[in-house]
Parts: structure tokens; C-alpha cells; sequence
């Protein structure tokens, strides 16, 4: 990367001059953005190969619609980070929210420690390597590209799944409905190499022999009443069995649920079947 | 949409600036609401006496003959001052009481919140100049509350604006949308509960507000609307010694939670964290689904 980066400061100048210099670079330019202070859109919709550091946290759809160039932040992103990505890489130092790498086409989305809920949610051929823990619902009707998760995995990781690999380290919650566990073979050991590789300093360390692979049982492709199981499966993750914890253990807080109120349930449960 | 912020000073540190910060917080959350706001602020208060914060609605009320009427029926000294078209009572009497009387006796006006360290103000107009009138900026305390409403599923008024108390010292501010408030209010209001607004998050408030005074603690009470609350929800809520968050199992509305050794804050959006001294340093993360994180200041 160059040294001769041009700056820009958003506490001075806006983010729509930052992204249209962005937009109007050519390819071998870098560029340097420092206090972005959360804000949304940072980076977004870059189509030369450039190089862009971001020293500091960003808000919402930072690095989206990204292709050709290089994005780094130093920090944290919200929700949608490198949304829709098609080629080039983007990777972020921090903690990324909700929908890191959301349908991503191509490319390599780096986050270093934790992404949260729906991480790579309908991902059609991105590479997502995070070296923490992602979220519940991750890859989450993904399609084509690779997640590759360092730590753990929270509930119903992969659900309805088709195409995509996901590659987890640590342990899984739970998979979700037509996610199943898949033999290891020397190429998933290959791609995951490459991918940590590629990934740098995120994932120094890790050794690709120690991850398992998840992928698509293939039973809700085509619907057929036999696997109405599944699909009501797919429906009540969708909606009820997210994980229950907190301040206390997870089986305290059951307990509780157990002993809560049965004169408000049935009272609920008789408005749903009026709703019915 | 909607736009939530809460602070909480675990030092002293802050404490003499809080409501400058809740501020700033506020502002930038106004993107998100800019249809109405409201912030509640904790500080120690004098124990034993209540504080009642009414909205009347209107400007230019002369509360002093409702002061008297109310010392008459609780047989306990009360006093009150006007906050623009707000007035706070304080009372050495019962609380609740004083609470329900007010309801019931003062025509227009809607009782916003009670307890001995909590002032609640809400306004419809942009955020930033709601937090003006009131004057949030010159407040100090130990925790704050404030919302920024885009309105989805009642009118826009400031009844209906956010926080809203759910019982002594407690308050709930909502980003989202409850589908079964309905059922749920002839349910509460059967079983004691009275309501102001037709607005879906009072509802949210009036089940904790029921599940506390049944003997929950606010723990518990939010594992019960894990269950018996159905729609999207992050939800902020206040007591009187800390504050406690809690989202839906799904997830889709926003949180963000950054935490130093001398304050934890939570929003919408990380933009209104990054406003605060020393969040380049503060440990910064999502709350996970259908979770319950409390910060408390007797931890």
C-alpha cells in the first residue's frame, strides 16, 4: 500500500465527499479515513482497486456493494458489513453486528473477533473467515462460498442451507433444519488453509486440521410431504427455539418459563386459536 | 424504526454530566424518531418521598390547588413545580396512591412516571429540541433512558411517546413492534393494570409493571415476556439501581452495548456511543437474542 494515502477526517469533511473520491479513484490509489465515529455507509460501493484504512469503529453497511479493492477497519462495524460484496477484500480488526458479508457474491470478508447474528446470511460466493464466535442463524439460507469460523458457532447455524461450506472450529449450539455435519477431506483442509492464509492476522495460529464441516442435506430443495418434518423444523428455529440465558443458567431460567403464569398462557394461547 | 439510549455511570465519574451526554446520544439517535422523544433520568432522590412526573399537555396550568387537593387526600405534605407543559409532585405519602389520584382527578393529564429517583419528560417534535425544553442537558444522576419514536403501530402523540413506567422507579423504552398488545391489555387491565395510551409498548410496560407487583424481580419478569410477548422488540429498561436489556429471540432490532470502567452504555446505533469520552477504548459488543443483561449498582 501506498504511503501517500489522501485522508480524510469525518469530524471535517462528509462521508458523500469521502465515498464519491472513493467512486472517482483509480486503481493504486490509498486512501486513509480516521474518526468515523459509527457513522453508516462508510466505504460503500468502491469499484477500483484501491486500498482504503478506516482507523476507528463504523456504523451500518461499511464496505457495501464492494469489488476490486481493499477496505480495513480498525474497529468495530454495525450491521451489514461488506453487504452484497462481489470481489476484492474487506476486513475489519473489531467486532461486526448483525448480517456481516449478507449475500455477498465474492470476495473475502475478514472479521477478527466476534460477527454477530445471521453472519453471512444468503452469502451466493463471498469467503467469510472470522477469527471469533458468530451469531445465531449464521449462514442462514446461504447458498454458494465459504464460512469459516475460528470460535463457535450460536443456534441453527446453517439453516436451510444450499450450496455453501461452513467450516467451525469451536463448538455448534445447534444446526439448523437440513444442516448436517459432512466428512473432512483433504480439499476442505486445502480450501480452509488457504482462506486462514488469506485472512492474515485474524486467524495466525489456526490450524486447519481442527475445524468440521457443515453443509446442506439437500432435503429442502425440492418439497415433498416426507420432509415436513424438516420444513416445520426450518419454521419454529425461524421462531421459537432461539437460546434462553442471561443472568441466570440456562436451566434456571427453563425452570422459571416452567412455573410462570398458566392462567396468562392459556389466556394467550386461546387468543391464537381465535387468531386460527 | 426508533432509536434507543441508555447510560449508566457505574462511578462518580460522569455522574455530574449525565444528561449532557444522554444528550448527545439522543441527538444522534434522532435520524431514527424524528417524530417524537422522551428521556427518563435516575438520580438519588431523598428516600421516602416520591416523585410523580405528570404531562398535562398544556401550558400555563396552575398546579398549586392540585398540590392541595392531593395533600388533602394522601393526609401528607406535597409539593410540586412546573417543568413547561410537565410538572413534578414530591410527597412524603404513598406513592401509588398519589399516582392513581392524579389519574383519576386531574382531567388531560397523564401520570409519565413515579418513584423517588426517576423524572420522566417526553414531547412530540424532533428529539434534539424535545431534549432542549426540558432541559436534559443540565441534569446529573446515576442512569438515563431515552427514545427517539418513529410511530408504526399508534398515533403520534406524546402519550404515546417513550419511556413509558412500569411501576415505582421502573421504565421500558421499546424499538419495535408487539402483535399480540391487545390481548394482552384486556388481560392486564383484568388483573389491575390501567392504561393511557392504545400504544403497544405501554402494554410491554403494564406486563412488567403486573409481573413485578405479583413478586417477580425484573429478571424474572423479563423471562416471562420472552414468552408472553409475541412481535420484534430490543427493549431498554430502567430501575432504580441499574438497567437491564432484553431482545427478542429473532433479533432483527438493533442493540449495541460498550461498557468502561466507568459506565456502560447501549443504542440503536454505535454512533451514539462513539460521542462518549473514552469509547475508543470501551469494550463494545451486541447482546445476544432472548438474553437478560442487567447492570446494577449494588454489583
Amino acid at each position: 500500500m501506498s504511503t501517500l494515502g489522501r485522508v480524510f477526517d469525518l469530524a471535517q469533511v462528509s462521508r458523500r465527499e469521502l465515498n464519491q473520491a472513493l467512486h472517482n479513484a483509480a486503481g493504486g490509489e490509498s486512501f486513509e479515513v480516521v474518526n468515523p465515529r459509527g457513522a453508516h455507509a462508510v466505504a460503500c460501493g468502491i469499484t477500483a482497486d484501491i486500498d482504503v484504512v478506516v482507523r476507528g469503529s463504523v456504523g451500518y453497511y461499511c464496505a457495501g456493494m464492494h469489488q476490486q479493492g481493499r477496505v480495513r477497519v480498525e474497529g468495530n462495524a454495525s450491521t451489514g458489513l461488506a453487504e452484497n460484496i462481489m470481489s476484492g477484500e474487506v476486513h475489519i480488526t473489531g467486532n461486526a453486528t448483525m448480517s456481516a458479508g449478507a449475500t455477498g457474491c465474492g470476495g473475502l470478508l475478514v472479521v477478527g473477533g466476534n460477527s454477530g447474528a445471521r453472519c453471512g446470511i444468503s452469502m451466493k460466493g463471498v469467503n467469510i473467515v472470522v477469527g471469533g464466535n458468530v451469531g445465531h442463524m449464521s449462514a442462514f439460507m446461504a447458498q454458494a462460498g465459504n464460512l469459516v469460523v475460528c470460535g463457535d458457532a450460536a443456534a441453527d447455524l446453517g439453516d436451510s442451507i444450499y450450496e455453501a461450506q461452513i467450516f467451525v472450529r469451536g463448538d455448534v449450539e445447534s444446526l439448523g433444519a437440513d444442516c448436517v455435519e459432512k466428512e473432512v477431506r483433504p480439499e476442505h483442509v486445502d480450501t480452509v488453509s488457504r482462506l486462514l492464509a488469506a485472512a492474515g492476522e485474524a486467524a495466525s495460529g489456526v490450524d486447519p486440521s481442527n475445524f468440521r464441516r457443515y453443509g446442506s442435506a439437500r432435503r429442502l430443495y425440492n418439497f415433498t410431504i416426507d420432509d415436513v418434518d424438516a420444513a416445520q423444523a426450518a419454521a419454529r428455529a425461524a421462531r421459537w427455539d432461539a437460546p434462553v440465558g442471561g443472568v441466570y443458567g440456562e436451566s434456571a431460567v427453563r425452570e422459571m418459563q416452567r412455573e410462570r403464569s398458566d392462567e396468562l398462557a392459556e389466556s394467550l394461547d386461546d387468543g391464537r386459536e381465535d387468531a386460527g | 424504526m426508533c432509536g434507543i439510549v441508555g447510560l449508566f455511570c457505574k462511578t462518580d465519574t460522569h455522574r455530574h454530566e449525565l444528561g449532557r451526554l444522554t444528550e448527545v446520544m439522543l441527538g444522534e439517535m434522532g435520524d431514527r424518531g424524528p417524530d417524537s422523544a422522551g428521556f427518563a433520568v435516575y438520580d438519588a432522590g431523598r428516600p421516602g418521598r416520591t416523585r410523580i412526573t405528570v404531562l398535562a399537555g398544556r401550558l400555563s396550568v396552575d398546579w398549586a390547588p392540585v398540590a392541595a387537593d392531593l395533600e388533602a387526600a394522601l393526609n401528607a405534605e406535597v409539593t410540586v413545580r412546573a417543568v413547561h407543559d410537565h410538572a413534578v409532585f414530591s410527597t412524603d405519602g404513598d406513592g401509588r396512591a398519589a399516582r392513581q389520584w392524579l389519574i383519576d382527578h386531574v382531567a388531560g393529564a397523564t401520570v409519565l412516571a413515579y418513584g423517588s429517583q426517576i423524572e420522566l419528560y417526553k414531547a412530540v417534535g424532533y428529539p434534539d429540541q424535545v431534549a432542549e425544553r426540558y432541559d436534559l442537558a443540565s441534569r446529573t444522576g446515576t442512569h438515563a433512558l431515552a427514545h427517539t419514536r418513529m410511530a408504526t403501530e399508534s398515533a403520534i402523540t406524546t402519550a404515546g411517546s417513550h419511556p413509558f413506567a412500569t411501576g415505582a422507579d421502573t421504565c421500558l423504552v421499546h424499538n419495535g413492534s408487539l402483535s399480540n398488545h391487545n390481548r394482552l391489555r384486556r388481560f392486564l387491565e383484568a388483573h389491575g393494570e390501567s392504561f393511557q395510551t392504545e400504544n403497544d409498548s405501554e402494554v410491554a410496560a403494564g406486563y412488567l409493571s403486573w409481573r413485578i407487583r405479583s413478586g417477580d424481580s425484573i429478571s424474572e419478569a423479563l423471562v416471562g415476556a420472552l414468552d408472553d410477548l409475541d412481535g420484534f422488540y430490543t427493549f431498554a429498561i430502567g430501575v432504580a439501581d441499574g438497567f437491564a436489556i432484553l431482545r427478542d429471540p429473532i433479533a432483527c432490532k438493533p442493540a449495541v452495548v460498550a461498557e468502561t470502567d466507568d459506565w456502560v452504555a447501549m443504542s440503536s446505533e454505535y454512533r451514539a456511543i462513539a460521542r462518549l469520552p473514552g469509547a475508543v477504548d470501551a469494550e463494545v459488543w451486541e447482546p445476544e437474542p432472548a438474553r437478560i443483561y442487567s447492570w446494577s449498582l449494588a454489583a
